[in-house]
């Protein structure tokens, strides 16, 4: 654990230049400047018998926010989670196809999971915040990977994690409170918080708003818009208006099938294919 | 839509439920007679459970009290003590005749019993067959007695005590009563002059069993239910935790950890002598452990209530939410930091209860002990893990099965020890359970 402290700065120095030539796969990309981050290929993934991802393939640009949309059980979640192999806790999941990250293998036997998720952080649908005090929930991620030297150091990722989070107004005074007596909105900031603590280069959110009123969503749309100088991030939603807003990247996916990939302007306004425009203009989902 | 109220109905037309008439107050029936098959179970339940303890306690609460008797003892002088003069040492204490002073106090008191031999006798039985090393005790505490006159309390038998209880009714005829008309009238004396008291039993709690009831205590039966108790316990709840947090967390789920599962079901539901006869076979002949011993008595239990607390924590473990286990993976905890940091702490409260209810049940247990022994008559209060031992209802057993009068009592009151026990052992438990109890 103790060459952890290496992941602790963000995105330093990430290798852009063997990923660049790659982004050309995604149907409709145009040649933006940014670097690549993770590009998957083929990735195919069964539940048991059920093939509930097929052949998707995507690219998932440095410092933007990727949105990946579609009518429930599409299988963006299911690609989601395949980006920092949360699949593996699934027993009957397998998962085929290559992911890379800054051109590493996520799927090499030989790489530590550990190690891959603290590069690859993850917020929930559900808020869910440990059943500790709220300094405890954001102290927790760099505390098993020794990223403090010192309980002052401690103190301020806590603090600074917290700032940039949004919450720190809200909780400066009752740290020592428990997380899950925080309201809803609140919760998954801190959540969203808890996950920055450890400083990832990556952030999967997985519908971090479904369970939150309108006000708290748009806290913390605001805030993935301020993450994404610092943080890569790729976000699943239900709603087509938060995808819109937050990313700069949409991907459609429709029953496994990664349907099509873009720049989010053009995938609202000028959708190439008949099923995302049936979705967007909301003909089904 | 409108036309359906005053056309007769057709089967298209959408129905809406009726909520008057008399379904409604079947249903309301039904409610009420459920919640009252409920009342009166609760009622039942607790009607029995007032029986059985009021029962016992009605039975056993006079054993808490023991009968004295005032007698005025002439103390053996020092010289007769220690010939060669000065000081007696405490093997002189110890060796010297305390009986003749006693029953020299007692002709005293009751002369016209002195002449004859029968009656002697039955004035020698006035007080229990310890009062004489009670009196050693005194004087070893306070050698100032020696050679003086003093009044002092002793304990009388368990006939005679019985008798002060009530125990003995007075309207039997003389010759079916263990208590004749002589004795009774020299306890009507003493008891008139004062000279008989109740005191608090404290020899019931601080001597090993003995064969006669005044001398016998449980205070050896206890300690060797703690003994056991605390070697189940130190066997059983790490292995069951740790396999419980192996199937639960980590196996695999395949042919194989599904065949071990049905087989701990199954074990948590073989008779426990069982368990005896296996511990029996390993335990002693193989491994040549001692026989009675706490130490085995405790591995044999463990075995008894490790399925117990495997299912026990293992469905603690699942009632966990997999949101914590995902939120600690997510941040990037090893799976060995999600069990100890979050998903232990979360179960600890529910595989604490599963814990006590099987540590209960090794503490009510006779039936195993049998097979390796401890099932013995037992004075000495076992020191350690492998003294010979016997716990409370063994101990329970076989004063039961004792024919004195005054066992009778002392079985109730050693069964509301078991109980006192009990209660002690659970509330610890909702006390730890309190302290680890977080809400998520």
């Amino acid at each position: 654990m103790s060459d952890a402290t290496q992941v602790a700065t963000p995105a330093a120095g990430a290798p852009k230049a063997e990923a660049t030539g790659a982004s050309t796969v995604a149907p409709g990309a145009q040649a933006a400047p940014a670097a690549v981050k993770i590009v998957a290929r083929d990735v195919n993934v069964f539940y048991g018998e059920k093939h509930a991802l097929k052949h998707v393939d995507l690219d998932i640009n440095e410092n933007e926010v990727t949105a990946l949309i579609g009518p429930s059980g599409c299988g963006k979640s299911t690609f989601l989670r395949c980006l920092n192999r949360m699949n593996d806790v699934i027993d009957i999941c397998r998962v085929t196809g290559s992911i890379t990250l800054d051109g590493s293998d996520v799927y090499d036997p030989s790489l530590d999971v550990v190690q891959l998720r603290a590069r690859v952080g993850m917020v929930f649908q559900k808020p869910n915040p440990f059943p500790k005090s709220i300094y405890d929930n954001v102290a927790y991620g760099p505390r098993i990977h020794g990223i403090a030297r010192s309980k002052s150091e401690l103190d301020a990722i806590v603090h600074h994690s917290l700032e940039r989070a949004g919450l720190i107004k809200e909780v400066h005074d009752r740290l020592d409170q428990p997380g899950t007596g925080l309201s809803g909105g609140q919760q998954q900031r801190l959540c969203i918080a808890r996950a920055i603590a450890v400083n990832p280069e990556v952030i999967l959110m997985d519908e971090p708003c479904s369970a939150l009123d309108p006000i708290a969503t748009a806290k913390i749309e605001e805030l993935i818009d301020e993450l994404r100088e610092n943080f890569t991030i790729v976000i699943v939603t239900h709603s087509m208006q938060q995808a819109a807003r937050v990313s700069q990247r949409t991907a459609f996916f429709h029953l496994g099938d990664l349907v099509e990939v873009g720049d989010t302007e053009q995938i609202f306004t000028n959708p190439r294919d008949s099923r995302t425009q049936g979705y967007i203009t909301g003909r089904f989902g | 839509m409108t036309d359906a109220a005053t056309t007769p109905p057709d089967p298209a037309a959408i129905r809406r439920p009726v909520l008057t008439g008399p379904h409604l107050a079947r249903r309301y029936a039904a409610e009420r007679r459920f919640r009252l098959y409920g009342l009166a179970g609760i009622a039942f339940a607790g009607l029995m459970l007032l029986l059985l303890v009021g029962s016992i306690v009605q039975k056993g609460y006079s054993a808490f009290w023991q009968t004295y008797m005032e007698i005025e003892v002439a103390f053996p002088a020092v010289q007769t003590l220690n010939p060669d003069g000065g000081a007696p040492t405490e093997e002189q204490i110890r060796r010297s005749d305390y009986l003749t002073p006693l029953r020299d106090a007692l002709k005293e008191q009751f002369p016209e019993a002195a002449g004859d031999r029968k009656q002697r006798r039955m004035l020698y039985g006035l007080v229990s067959p310890g009062a004489d090393l009670a009196l050693r005790d005194m004087v070893l505490a306070d050698r100032s007695l020696l050679g003086r006159r003093a009044s002092v309390w002793i304990k009388v038998s368990d006939d005679v005590d019985s008798l002060a209880k009530g125990h003995i009714r007075r309207d039997v005829p003389e010759a079916n009563r263990r208590i004749n008309d002589t004795e009774l009238g020299w306890f009507d004396t003493l008891d008139k002059a004062g000279r008989i008291e109740a005191r608090f039993n404290v020899d019931l709690f601080t001597h090993g069993d003995s064969r006669e009831p005044v001398e016998a205590g449980i205070y050896g039966a206890l300690m060797g239910s703690i003994l056991t108790l605390t070697v189940t316990l130190l066997v059983s709840f790490p292995i069951g935790v740790m396999a419980a947090v192996y199937l639960e967390e980590f196996a695999p789920k395949n042919r194989l950890t599904d065949v071990i599962e049905v087989n701990i079901n199954n074990l948590a539901a073989v008779p426990s002598i069982v368990f005896g006869l296996l511990g029996l076979a390993v335990f002693l002949n193989f491994f040549g452990l001692p026989r009675s011993a706490p130490l085995v008595g405790g591995l044999v239990l463990a075995l008894m209530t490790l399925p117990t607390i495997i299912i026990a924590a293992r469905s603690a473990l699942k009632a966990v939410p997999p949101s914590i286990r995902e939120a600690a993976l997510g941040l990037g905890a090893s799976p060995l930091q999600v069990v100890t940091h979050h998903v232990l702490p979360l179960a600890m409260p529910g595989i604490l209860t599963g814990t006590i209810i099987g540590m209960a049940q090794a503490l009510g247990e006779t039936a195993p002990l049998l097979m390796i022994g401890m099932v013995a008559f037992i004075v000495d209060i076992p020191q350690g893990f492998t003294d010979p031992a016997t716990v409370l209802p063994v101990q329970i057993y076989l004063w039961a099965d004792s024919p004195e009068r005054a066992f009778v009592e002392r079985t109730s009151a050693a069964i509301l020890v078991l109980l006192g026990f009990l209660v002690v052992m659970n509330a610890l438990a909702v006390l730890l359970r309190k302290r680890f109890e977080r809400r998520w």
